[in-house]
Order: structure tokens, then C-alpha cells, then sequence
């Protein structure tokens, strides 16, 4: 395909934001090390060598756009997408998805996964002896609205055991991964419960050095989004790296 | 009043469940432009064994060096390749996928990067990914990029899929390349940090 004037005007536009994005680097602390020796798993699959560090490119400002039509119905209501209703305890998740600035990030896909009420995932490699749930399968996604919101109906999640060290619980959790305007934006990340006393023992929670970062992982109670005898509701604001200067924009 | 991005967590093993649903092994669709190439390759941990839980989701820009989002507006109902996919490995700690050749992208200076595929890898014990770039070993643009040029020349290689020779059925898929993705240890594929 031919270059247009107008797609060139865009593209020199383009180059002017891209020039202009300078992403910050995250504090010290609050992101993991590759290896984490508690968590075994990292041991094997940490790089050793160091990494290269590289100016940001048109190739990691820009990312994948996703759109309503890759979304379906009931993917924001993790309990009705069979034919009845998923068991274990309803609740409301929701947040916003923002920059470092605070602000909005619309149109970003938020995907989750999770393991049903009794701690157990439908997936072939899930060897825990805990029921499935035919009516559950826990999976999920959402495009954030406007003003960067986003909400999902589900069950709450339950702790299951792994073979990472002697009597290993997982916390209750839930796997969030979201696009944000370009690759260096991208997050998977993961959403504990308040009060949860597997947490100071889990180091998959721990890996984050500090303790503010590591606080955030874990959702907040809510009354605002809990919904009178039906469901409570819990809050799970994510920041994404990246000015809000998104380089995909292109005028009309 | 500044808030440090969220904390990366691993995707766990179980990643499959949310994310198997953009799987594509073949970004090609019917009248796509370019030269067709299908990269293959393993993953590898520490101890050279494969790893079965792993999943890569590649970005790149179409067979005119252009990126989605950089010409066609969201919603644009225009024809176009969108350069992105996900491809888990096997149980093997393979993976396969087809692709056209990405053009050549410009740098932030003005000069052109080698034709190359963005690699943002997620697994278990990976609590962020790792990014790297796969390149094709065949092409004389390499020497001119800015990036490589950056990696030390022993590393080099750890970068480039290499041509297999081989060509697939009726040459469709055609161009065969090979490629590895080595975690760590003394072969480890240069991982890249912005």
C-alpha cells in the first residue's frame, strides 16, 4: 500500500510525540528481580547476563489496539457464563486503570483469570483435589471505559496449595494482564484480598522489595461498589508505565 | 504527586485459561503483503530443559515497516495486519509461528532498523517478562542497526534467526527459521531493558 499525504502528515506527527515520550524508569524497589530464590521457580529462569538497556523505539511505543468486537458477552460476569450460576461467594471487582500521572487510560483490555471458590483452576495441569465448578471457568476481560474504568462480577477466589516449599499455600488471588497505549505499558500482574493471612508467607506477594509497591497488590473493601444483599465489592486501582501522550494517536 | 506503576507478578502456569484466546500461530490473513517467513523455535531454562509453560506474544510491523495504531486510526475500517500475537510452547517447550517479513522501521534518529520482531515473554517464574528481538540472520540490513549495534558481536547471534533451508509443503509456509530462546546460562538470548 501507497503512503498517503495524510497518512504521512500523521506518521510526522507521530515522530513528534514519539520524540517527545520519555517513559520513566520505575523507583527502586518497586518492581521484582528476575530472581527471587524463595520463589524456587525463578532460580532456572532469571537471566544471568546483564540485560542491554535501549532508547525507546517506534517498535516499543506503539502496541496492539483491541476493540469492542474482541470482547463478549458476560466476559465482565465470571458467574453466568454457563448455564447457571457459579458457586462460591459473588463479588463486585472493580478500579480504574491510570498512568503515573494519574490519569485515565481509555480503551485499555484488561484480561483476568482465577481459580474458582474452592481453589481450584480449570485447567489440565490443576492437580489440586478440589471440585470444579461446572457452571465456572474463571476467565474474563473488559475494555476500560472513558475515564479508565473497568468492573467485573465474579466469585471469590480460593487458596491452593503448591510444591514450592514444605506445606505452600497460595493466597486467594486474581491474574490480571492489561494493554496500555504501547508494549512498555503492558502489565500481568496479580489482585490479593485485605486480611488474608497467607500473604506474609507467600513469595510470589513478597518478591516486590518494597512495601508500599507490594501493598498495592491488595485490593481494597468497598462499600461504594458493594451492592446491598447481593454482592461485596472490592476496589483494584493499576498504574501503567507510560505518559498518557499515547504515540497511537493519530487525528481523525 | 506521582504512583509508581503497579508491581509485575508471573503469570503463573495456569495463564492459559485467560490468555489462550488471542493464540494465533499464523498472523497472515488473505491479500497481506510481503514475504512469508515462519519462525520455530524452543524455549530453554537454566538447565537446558524446555519450558512447557511458556507463552511469547510477539509485535511487528507489516511488510512497509509500519506499525498498527501508526497509520489507521482505532476503528478504521481500512484493510490491515495487526502484527501482534500470542503463541504458547508445547509440551515440548516448542513453539511455531507464521508471519510475514516486517519492513524496516525508522529510529528516533532518523536512521532505519533492521526488518526485526518484537518478544515479550511470560512464564511461571518469570515475575516480569523477558523482552528481546528476534532478527533474520539473512539479511544485510543487520549491519546498520542501531540496536545490535548496541549488543556485544559474541551475543549477536543469540538475536538472529537462522534460514533452516527448508521449505514448507506446496511453499506454503515458506522460509523456514530457526530460533531459540535460551532464559539463562552462558548461551542466554540478550534480553533487553528500557
Amino acid at each position: 500500500m501507497r503512503l498517503t499525504a495524510d497518512s504521512l502528515a500523521s506518521y510526522s506527527r507521530f515522530r513528534r510525540v514519539m520524540k517527545a515520550a520519555s517513559y520513566q524508569r520505575a523507583p527502586a524497589g518497586t518492581q521484582p528481580d528476575y530472581l527471587y530464590p524463595p520463589y524456587v521457580s525463578t532460580c532456572k529462569r532469571s537471566p544471568k547476563q546483564p540485560l542491554i538497556l535501549l532508547s525507546h523505539t517506534l517498535s516499543e511505543l506503539t502496541g496492539p489496539v483491541f476493540g469492542h468486537s474482541d470482547i463478549g458477552e458476560n466476559d465482565n460476569d465470571l458467574t453466568h457464563q454457563h448455564g447457571g450460576e457459579a458457586l462460591g461467594e459473588r463479588i463486585i471487582v472493580s478500579g480504574r486503570v491510570l498512568d503515573e500521572e494519574g490519569r485515565a487510560i481509555p480503551g485499555a483490555l484488561v484480561e483476568v483469570w482465577q481459580t474458582n471458590a474452592a481453589g481450584r483452576y480449570r485447567h489440565r495441569v490443576d492437580q489440586h483435589g478440589a471440585p470444579l465448578d461446572p457452571n465456572f471457568t474463571g476467565c474474563g476481560r473488559v475494555l476500560t471505559d472513558r475515564e479508565g474504568r473497568y468492573r467485573f462480577v465474579t466469585i471469590k477466589p480460593g487458596a491452593y496449595p503448591w510444591q514450592n516449599h514444605q506445606n505452600a499455600w497460595r493466597p486467594a488471588h486474581i491474574h490480571f494482564s492489561l494493554f496500555g497505549a504501547g508494549l512498555l505499558s503492558r502489565l500481568v500482574t496479580q489482585m490479593y484480598f485485605p486480611g488474608d493471612p497467607l500473604l506474609p508467607f507467600d513469595p510470589v506477594f513478597n518478591s516486590v522489595p518494597d512495601e508500599n509497591a507490594r501493598n498495592r497488590l491488595i485490593s481494597l473493601f468497598d462499600w461504594e461498589t458493594t451492592i446491598p444483599s447481593h454482592a461485596l465489592g472490592y476496589r483494584f486501582d493499576i498504574i501503567l508505565r507510560g505518559r498518557q501522550a499515547t504515540p497511537v494517536e493519530v487525528s481523525p | 504527586m506521582t504512583t509508581p506503576p503497579t508491581a509485575s507478578q508471573t503469570v503463573g502456569p495456569f495463564f492459559h485459561l485467560g490468555m489462550s484466546y488471542l493464540e494465533r500461530k499464523n498472523l497472515v490473513a488473505e491479500g497481506t503483503a510481503g514475504e512469508g517467513v515462519t519462525i520455530r523455535g524452543k524455549v530453554l531454562d537454566g538447565d537446558a530443559n524446555p519450558v512447557p509453560d511458556a507463552v511469547l506474544e510477539i509485535w511487528q510491523a507489516d511488510s512497509a515497516g509500519r506499525y498498527l495504531g501508526e497509520i489507521f486510526p482505532r476503528n478504521s475500517a481500512a484493510p490491515r495486519f495487526l502484527g501482534f500475537a500470542r503463541i504458547e510452547t508445547d509440551d515440548n517447550g516448542e513453539f511455531t509461528f507464521t508471519t510475514i517479513k516486517p519492513g524496516r522501521v525508522r529510529s528516533p534518529d532518523g536512521s532505519l532498523q533492521a526488518p526485526h520482531i518484537v518478544v515479550t515473554l511470560f512464564s511461571r517464574g518469570l515475575l516480569k517478562p523477558l523482552l528481546t528481538r528476534v532478527y533474520f540472520a539473512d539479511e544485510p540490513s543487520n549491519a546498520e542497526d542501531a540496536v545490535l549495534k548496541l549488543v556485544p558481536p559474541e551475543r549477536r547471534p543469540t538475536l538472529m534467526a537462522t534460514p533452516s533451508g527448508e521449505r514448507g509443503a506446496r511453499n506454503v509456509p515458506p522460509n523456514i527459521f530457526d530460533w531459540k530462546i535460551v532464559m539463562q546460562g552462558d548461551r542466554e538470548t540478550v534480553f533487553f531493558d528500557y
